[in-house]
């Protein structure tokens, strides 16, 4: 049996600056077969590893059917992130994954879909509207809610342009403070809700983002006569081996980086927004 | 029951030492150390701790001498069997950086030699089952403990002396030894009764000179077993408390044992089912290569929580909370059982003698088993 705690090489293809804090790292790895072999799902994670630094969880933003593809769409926030922000085409880092459970997609599919991020372009998110798009038919109306602090954080464009304009797709993204030519709303995410288009007898919502923003989302959802098994979401903890050992991403009885990191909020109701957990 | 008990005069422990190591096991065994007993590498029976007692209590740990000639005549010290097979530190890869920035993994999982640990006690084994539970999950063995567990050969030894801080009759898992060992003794005033579970072990015991036990004997190791269980005065219920405790969430007496509690992580050090650990990098000093490896971690630093510039417990009563909710709470929903053993380490090592049984009685309610 492999050693899940060993990483494999991989190349860096490409490297694609996003915004100022944000870029992508596109991967092969080394070893054709390993490459070849290497299966995940949308919201699942890979540990990243930066020689002589450590190793940080990042979410795979390629889709899963491409092969040439293996995109991890990083904020620059520690000391790991920073030092894979200075590498270059054809650097090699350390890889091991994929780790945690995914969307729910095949749940999803021939239902509506309303996807929620906050925050700096939300990787795991990004993952699962792609998915969708390109397989736009096989799901009911869907929803893009997008919601930054200020309009200049706000990246992306063209490619929310772009899913603006498939069939049955709404697009909602607000600032909580804008730029005189801001086209989108200026305000809390939760002013936009009003415009969202499902059936919530057969919708399935999806988010990630600050903890206080998906709060505010499940709060309204509920109150909308969404069941709680429909809410699904992403959750942020430390992980050190993303294998369910080392225990820092706890949360109650789960291991985020195992049972999650996509959680029905079904599972996690009694602990979610307790502080401390 | 009584047939498969064999009776040995007390040199057959050398003996069976020695069997041990010409089978090629290094023998580990608990020895006086700095005033505590520990577990070392154990060559002869006169290192072990013949006519000690110990003597607990919270936040208190002291030995004396007694004069019987019985070597297993005290209860658990600070060290459970967890170091021989989560290490407290240890390499897991490393990586190796050649001039056109390749990079080479090299797995440094160990490949230990058999290792034999005499005299672990009930609680301990518990623990190890739960540890198993935890390292050996079905999907994602860890590799390093695997190894280690393999190679291991346990004699367990019953309890006939519990400490102050023992309640392992609660919580279902002492004084006796009832599963997870190869032998287990049984120490009377002139030799032992040996049981063995495992084949290794019987092979073992057929090595020794034995005779058939007296049923004098049998009887008398049996109450000495009862009598250790019936000293102890602590419990808690074995009944899951994850309702109750995760019920009380905002309970004030979270706040009150914060201020005693030091942060300083010594109760999960001590705790043999405690598995969290943290990973870190240190690069060679030479430059020829960086090791990867992890170390024991507590719930009660800073860092075990941190994400982002956020320490999601920031302070000692979310910490404590922490720790407690998930030993004796969501423990259940992981491993199917609490995650505490009652071997009371927690509470004799605590500097301040802070209690698990107190603690969980406040939070729960004093009628714990309503
Ligand atoms: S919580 Fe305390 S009494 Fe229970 S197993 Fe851990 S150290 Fe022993
Ligand atoms: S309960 Fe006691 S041993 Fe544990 S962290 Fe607090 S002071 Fe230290
Ligand atoms: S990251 Fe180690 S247990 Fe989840």
């Amino acid at each position: 049996m492999p050693n899940p705690y060993l990483p494999y090489e991989a190349k860096i293809i490409e490297r694609i600056q996003e915004s100022p804090t944000l870029f992508t790292l596109r991967l092969r790895f080394t070893d054709p077969v390993i490459h070849k072999d290497f299966r995940f799902e949308p919201g699942q994670f890979n540990m990243l590893y930066l020689y002589g630094v450590g190793e940080v969880p990042i979410s795979i933003v390629s889709d899963p059917q491409d092969e040439h593809m293996l995109d991890h769409t990083i904020r620059t926030v520690g000391r790991v992130t920073r030092g894979l922000a200075a590498l270059k085409e054809g650097d090699r880092i350390g890889v091991r994954g994929p780790f945690g459970r995914g969307w729910p997609l095949a749940h999803a599919e021939q239902h509506d879909v309303v996807v929620v991020t906050g925050g700096l372009g939300c990787a795991p998110v990004v993952s699962v509207i792609h998915y969708m798009m390109r397989r736009r038919e096989r799901f009911g109306l869907i929803n893009i809610v997008q919601g930054v602090k200020h309009s200049s954080d706000f990246i992306w464009k063209e490619r929310y342009d772009q899913w603006r304009k498939a069939p049955d797709t709404e697009v909602l993204v607000a600032a909580d403070a804008g730029e005189s030519l801001w086209p989108w709303h200026v305000g809390p995410v939760t002013g936009l809700f009003d415009d969202l288009k499902f059936d919530k007898d057969r919708v399935i919502i999806m988010m990630c983002g600050p903890e206080g923003m998906m709060r505010v989302v499940v709060k309204y959802m509920l109150a909308q006569g969404v069941d709680e098994s429909a809410i699904w979401l992403s959750m942020e903890r430390d992980m050190h081996c993303g294998i369910g050992h080392c225990g820092h991403c706890q949360y109650g009885g789960k291991f985020v980086c195992r049972d999650g990191p996509v959680f029905c909020y079904k599972e996690i109701v009694d602990l979610f927004g307790v502080k401390g957990f | 029951m009584s047939h498969s008990f064999y009776y040995m005069a007390r040199d057959q422990l050398q003996a069976l030492i020695n069997e041990l190591r010409a089978r090629g096991y290094q023998c580990i065994g608990p020895q006086v150390r700095d005033g505590a007993i520990v577990y070392d590498s154990l060559a002869d029976c006169t290192q072990l701790p013949r006519g000690i007692s110990e003597h607990q209590s919270p936040g208190r740990y002291v030995l004396s001498e007694n004069n019987s000639q019985r070597y297993f005549s005290w209860a658990n010290g600070p060290q459970a069997i967890k170091p021989y097979v989560f290490a407290p530190r240890e390499s897991l890869w490393r990586c190796e950086k050649d001039n056109t920035g390749q990079l080479r993994f090299t797995d440094l999982k160990p490949a230990p030699g058999p290792v034999a640990i005499i005299g672990v006690r009930a609680c301990d084994l518990a623990a190890l089952y739960i540890q198993d539970k935890h390292f050996l999950q079905e999907e994602k063995k860890d590799p390093y403990y695997l190894a280690r567990r393999q190679k291991l050969f346990l004699v367990a030894v019953n309890c006939t002396h519990a400490a102050d801080t023992c309640f392992c009759a609660s919580t279902g898992d002492g004084p006796r030894a009832s599963y997870g060992y190869d032998i287990v003794l049984s120490e009377l005033d002139d030799g032992f009764l040996a049981h063995g579970l495992s084949d290794k072990g019987l092979e073992l015991i057929k090595q020794l000179s034995t005779s058939p036990p007296t049923e004098t004997q049998l009887q008398q190791a049996d109450e000495e077993i009862q009598h250790a269980a019936r000293r102890q005065t602590r419990r808690l219920p074995s009944r899951n408390l994850k309702q109750a405790l995760f019920n009380n969430l905002e309970h004030p007496r979270w706040e009150e044992v914060a201020k005693r509690c030091l942060a300083c992580g010594n109760c999960t050090s001590v705790c043999p089912t405690c598995f969290c650990h943290a990973e870190d990098e240190e690069p060679a000093l030479d430059g020829s290569g960086s090791e990867y490896f992890r170390q024991w971690d507590s719930c009660f630093t800073q860092g075990h929580s941190y994400i982002h510039g956020i320490t999601i417990r920031s302070t000692t009563a979310q910490r404590y909370r922490q720790w407690l909710t998930h030993k004796l709470g969501s423990w259940h929903d992981q491993y199917g059982r609490s995650g505490c053993v009652g071997c009371g380490r927690c509470i004799t090592w605590c500097p301040v003698g802070i209690d698990i049984t107190e603690e969980a009685a406040a939070i729960c309610g004093e009628n714990i088993d309503a």
